[in-house]
C-alpha cells in the first residue's frame, strides 16, 4: 500500500515537472479553464432569460447553477485527472508501447491511471466555488451541514463512477485501435450532465440514471445541497458505483489479457 | 492546374476506401454529435411548462424544437471536417514529409480526403431527415429554390469549418500542439453557432456578438434555410456574409500554412 502512495507521490511529481517544462501552455491552459466555466455558464443565461423566466421545470435558476457548479467541479477532475491518462493509454495502445507499462512491476491500470496529472485544472474547482456562492446568494438560504457532507460523499461517488466509465471506453481502445476520438464522445455524453436529470424523460432518463449514470453525478448532490435527496437514493448510488467499478475492473483485466501489442 | 482537377477523382476515390476502412472511428465520432438530441430534450421539457418565445416574436412548440435540432443533427455531420487533428498529428509524427513530397498541395489532400467521408456520414444521417420528412414535414422547406440556396450554404458552412481546422493545424507548426485551440473554439462553437439553442432564442447582446463570429454561418444559417424560417432575400445577404468569413479564414489558414511548413524539420521532434 505505501509502495503505491509513494509511486502516486512520484507520479505527480513528474507531472508537476512537466508542467514547468511547458510554461506558455500552462498560461494558455489557465486562460482556457475561464473559458471553459464561461461556456459552462452561458446555456443558462439563454434557457433562464427572454420570454421564458420559468427554465427547467422544478428548478429555479439559482438551483440549476448548482448543477452547473457540480458540472464544473467534475470537469475539473475530469480535464485534470482523468483524460489527460485517457488520451496516453490510447497513444500507448497505437503504437505498441504499452508493452513498456505491462512490464513494470506494479499494478498496469494504476500505472497508466496515475501517469499524468493536468494540475492547473485545479483552478476549475475555485471557478465552482465562485458559482457555489452565487448560487446560494440567488437562493437566499445555506446548506445544512449534513446536505454538505452527502454532496462531498456523492462527489467521490461520482469520481469513481467517471473513472470506471473512463476504464470502460479504454477497453474500447483495445478492440478498434484508430480511435483518438474517443475523448471526445466520453466528454460529450459527459456534457449532458451540466442539467438537472429531471429534463430528462422515459428511456433517456433510464440510461442517464443506469447505463450512463451522469444523473448521479451533478442532480444528486445539488438536490443534497438543497435537501431534498432521500437517503435510498444516496445508498443506491453508492451500491452502483461499487458495481460500476467492479465491472470496469473486471473488463479492463480482460482487455490485457487480450492484448497482443503493435499490429495484433 | 488541370492536372491537379484531374487529381480530385482519384484522391476522392482513395478517402472514400480508406473512410470504410476506419468506418468504426467514423460511428465514434458520429455518437460524439449527439449533443442536439440531449438539447432537444431538453428544449420540449422547457416549453412544455411555459411557453418559449423567440426574439423574432414567434413561439416555439416542442414540434417545432425537434425539427430544428434534427436539422442541426443533419447539417453538423455535413458541414464536418477534423483536418486540424490530422495535421496535429502527422506534423509531430514527422509523417507530414510524405504529404509534403506529392506533387500537389497538401491542403487539397486534406480537404479531398476530409470531403470523402461526407457520403458515409450522409449515410448516418439518412434515418434523421426521414424522420424529419415523415413527422415534421411541416417545419421543413418545400421552396425548391430554398434547397438550392441551402445546398450554397452548406458548402460555405464547410469551407469555414474546414479553414478553421487547417488555419489551427497549422499553427502546431509554432507550438507543440494546437489541439487546445481546436477544443476552445469547439467550445465556442457550441454556444455561438445555433448548436444548442436557436439563435432566435439568445437574449439580444447574444445575438449580436453572433453575428460577428463565423460559428452562426456554420450551423445556424443552413439549419434555418432548412426549416423556413428565412426569405431568399435575407439568405442570399447571410449567405454573402458566410462566404466572406470562408475567403478571410482561407486567406489565414494558407499564410499561416505557408509560414509554419518552411518550419517543418520532419525527423518528428
Amino acid at each position: 500500500m505505501t509502495r503505491y502512495l509513494r509511486l502516486l507521490l512520484l507520479q505527480l511529481r513528474t507531472s508537476v515537472l512537466l508542467a514547468a517544462q511547458y510554461r506558455f501552455d500552462f498560461f494558455l491552459d489557465a486562460g482556457i479553464g475561464l473559458f471553459w466555466t464561461a461556456t459552462a455558464i452561458m446555456p443558462l443565461f439563454v434557457v433562464y432569460g427572454g420570454s421564458n423566466r420559468a427554465g427547467v421545470p422544478g428548478w429555479t435558476f439559482g438551483e440549476t447553477l448548482l448543477v452547473v457548479g457540480f458540472f464544473i467541479t467534475l470537469q475539473a477532475v475530469l480535464d485534470g485527472a482523468i483524460n489527460p491518462g485517457l488520451a496516453a493509454v490510447i497513444d500507448h495502445i497505437r503504437k505498441g508501447t504499452l508493452d513498456f507499462v505491462l512490464l513494470k512491476p506494479a499494478d498496469a491500470q494504476f500505472l497508466v491511471s496515475t501517469a499524468r496529472f493536468q494540475l492547473w485544472r485545479g483552478a476549475g474547482l475555485i471557478h465552482a466555488a465562485i458559482v457555489f456562492g452565487i448560487a446560494f446568494k440567488e437562493i437566499g438560504r445555506l446548506p445544512s451541514v449534513g446536505g454538505v457532507l452527502t454532496a462531498m460523499l456523492l462527489i467521490v461517488i461520482a469520481t469513481a463512477l467517471l473513472y470506471s466509465m473512463w476504464i470502460l471506453i479504454i477497453s474500447l481502445a483495445f478492440i478498434v485501435v484508430k480511435v483518438d476520438n474517443l475523448t471526445y464522445l466520453f466528454t460529450s455524453i459527459f456534457d449532458a450532465a451540466r442539467w438537472p436529470s429531471s429534463v430528462f424523460r422515459g428511456p433517456v432518463k433510464l440510461i442517464f440514471t443506469f447505463v450512463v449514470p451522469i444523473a448521479v453525478m451533478t442532480t444528486f448532490p445539488a438536490e443534497a445541497l438543497l435537501g431534498r435527496l432521500e437517503w435510498e437514493r444516496v445508498a443506491y448510488s453508492i451500491v452502483g458505483a461499487a458495481a460500476f467499478a467492479t465491472v470496469a475492473r473486471l473488463v479492463w483485466l480482460r482487455s490485457i489479457s487480450r492484448y497482443t501489442s503493435a499490429g495484433g | 492546374m488541370i492536372r491537379t482537377l484531374r487529381l480530385i477523382p482519384t484522391l476522392l476515390r482513395v478517402g472514400f476506401v480508406e473512410a470504410v476502412a476506419y468506418r468504426a472511428e467514423m460511428i465514434i465520432w458520429v455518437l460524439a454529435t449527439t449533443m442536439p438530441f440531449v438539447m432537444m430534450v431538453l428544449w420540449t421539457t422547457v416549453s412544455e411548462s411555459s411557453p418559449v418565445i423567440g426574439q423574432g416574436g414567434q413561439q416555439w412548440g416542442s414540434a417545432s424544437f425537434i425539427a430544428y435540432f434534427l436539422s442541426v443533427f443533419v447539417v453538423r455531420q455535413l458541414v464536418s471536417a477534423w483536418a486540424s487533428w490530422e495535421i496535429n498529428f502527422e506534423v509531430r509524427g514527422g509523417t507530414l514529409a510524405m504529404r509534403l513530397l506529392r506533387p500537389m498541395h497538401p491542403v487539397l489532400g486534406y480537404a479531398m480526403s476530409n470531403l470523402a467521408y461526407m457520403p458515409q456520414r450522409a449515410l448516418v444521417t439518412l434515418p434523421v431527415i426521414g424522420v424529419l420528412l415523415a413527422a415534421y414535414g411541416d417545419f421543413i422547406s418545400r421552396d425548391v429554390a430554398m434547397w438550392a440556396t441551402w445546398g450554397v450554404a452548406m458548402l460555405g458552412g464547410w469551407l469555414i469549418t474546414f479553414f478553421v481546422n487547417v488555419a489551427v493545424g497549422a499553427v502546431s507548426f509554432f507550438i507543440e500542439s494546437s489541439l487546445k485551440i481546436m477544443d476552445v473554439y469547439l467550445a465556442a462553437f457550441f454556444v455561438f453557432s445555433g448548436y444548442m439553442f436557436p439563435i432566435d432564442l439568445f437574449p439580444p447582446w447574444l445575438r449580436a456578438v453572433s453575428d460577428w463570429l463565423p460559428f452562426r454561418y456554420q450551423i445556424s444559417l443552413p439549419v434555418e434555410l432548412m426549416t423556413g424560417k428565412l426569405a431568399v432575400g435575407e439568405a442570399w445577404w447571410l449567405i454573402g456574409k458566410q462566404y466572406l468569413w470562408a475567403g478571410g479564414l482561407a486567406a489565414l489558414a494558407l499564410t499561416l500554412w505557408r509560414a509554419g511548413v518552411k518550419r517543418f524539420q520532419a525527423f518528428g521532434g
